[in-house]
């Protein structure tokens, strides 16, 4: 296959999640929606390592999967401390950080 | 061959990456994701990342998505309306956003003018992308994002330890409900998380002619060092 059709998948899976952070409110769907962003760009990443058969592109991909793991972990963190103080699991509701 | 391939399974990741918006449940959200992982780590396998692709299936489609599931069971998955509060309003503009980043990004790297992208790539070794050639990458060319990246892990895992750890202890209802038939079997004073934080039902201090003598002053010290001065500290601990 080409290496542009790949290309389109990513910038497609991209859209569909950005399109997704800005529609719902839950937390939880937002968080997911920021994976499929990350996964777009390790597609596009791989796909462009294909390109110049050269590695780089794939150990950049591991790191963005290392990167994401962290940005879940300490997001549901958080989603689960407010839930502990009964705060409404809702990105419009919550308009301030402070603790 | 590769083309069925790789049409059934980017049909499949973009469906899944259309049900974790569309669904309503954030379950069947987390499940979506799921899927589209595994048909994602497919184009991965075609675009020869094998280890990549293992990765994916392993770290992101067993781990992290067990740990979705974790929380999306402990909050309650309750079904969401779909959409902004505002009205249609702001799903239109979404969609518009939506689309014109689409056409940016096919802009971006389809137009790019690039000359291997209507190809199918670079002639590679067979070994390309296998898990031998990344991990003598990450252990030499590459150590230093390896360790930042394993540093980077160790963090947020502290972080997500105090994000989501239990403030003040158990309350009283929730401690007098917990009963284990090692209450009975256990003696007094021999270490268990009551006894240490000393919270609204700490055991009383053993009397001094029970067992001995020497070891009530030295659990007590303990437990006050824990505490620290415990009436005066901890209100503005909780307040913040």
């Amino acid at each position: 296959m080409d290496i542009g059709w790949f290309l389109a998948v990513s910038a497609l899976i991209f859209t569909i999640g950005a399109a997704g952070v800005l529609t719902r409110r839950s937390p939880l769907v937002v968080l997911l929606c920021l994976e499929l962003m990350l996964n777009a760009a390790n597609l596009a990443l791989i796909a462009f390592a294909r390109m110049h058969g050269n590695h780089d592109g794939q150990i950049f991909a591991v790191i963005v999967m290392v990167v994401a793991a962290c940005e879940v972990t300490v997001g549901l963190g958080v989603i689960v401390a407010m839930h502990r103080r009964r705060l409404p699991i809702d990105v419009d509701e919550m308009q301030e950080l402070q603790g | 061959m590769g083309e069925v391939l790789f049409f059934v399974a980017g049909i499949g990741a973009v469906a899944g990456a259309i049900g974790v918006v569309a669904v309503r449940n954030p379950f069947y959200s987390v499940l979506a994701l799921v899927s589209h992982l595994l048909c994602l780590a497919a184009l991965f396998l075609l675009l020869r990342a094998e280890f990549v692709a293992a990765a994916q299936v392993v770290v992101y489609a067993g781990a992290v998505m067990v740990l979705y599931v974790f929380v999306v069971a402990y909050i309650g998955g309750q079904d969401e309306p779909l959409g902004p509060r505002a009205g249609q309003s702001l799903k239109l503009v979404s969609a518009v956003f939506g689309g014109l980043l689409f056409i940016e990004l096919c802009v971006a790297t389809l137009g790019s003018g690039l000359k291997l992208i209507d190809t199918g790539g670079a002639v590679v070794q067979p070994s390309f992308g296998s898990p031998a050639e990344i991990g003598a990458l990450l252990l030499t060319k590459f150590l230093l994002p390896f360790e930042i990246a394993s540093f980077l892990l160790l963090i947020a895992a502290v972080g997500a330890v105090v994000l989501a750890r239990r403030r003040g202890g158990l309350t009283a209802a929730e401690e007098q409900a917990q009963f284990s038939a090692m209450d009975v079997l256990r003696p007094s004073y021999t270490g268990t998380m009551a006894e240490a934080v000393g919270g609204p039902h700490a055991l009383p201090k053993p009397a001094a002619s029970g067992i001995d003598a020497a070891p009530e002053p030295a659990a007590a010290t303990a437990e006050r060092a824990e505490q620290g001065p415990p009436p005066t500290a901890s209100p503005p601990e909780e307040e913040r």
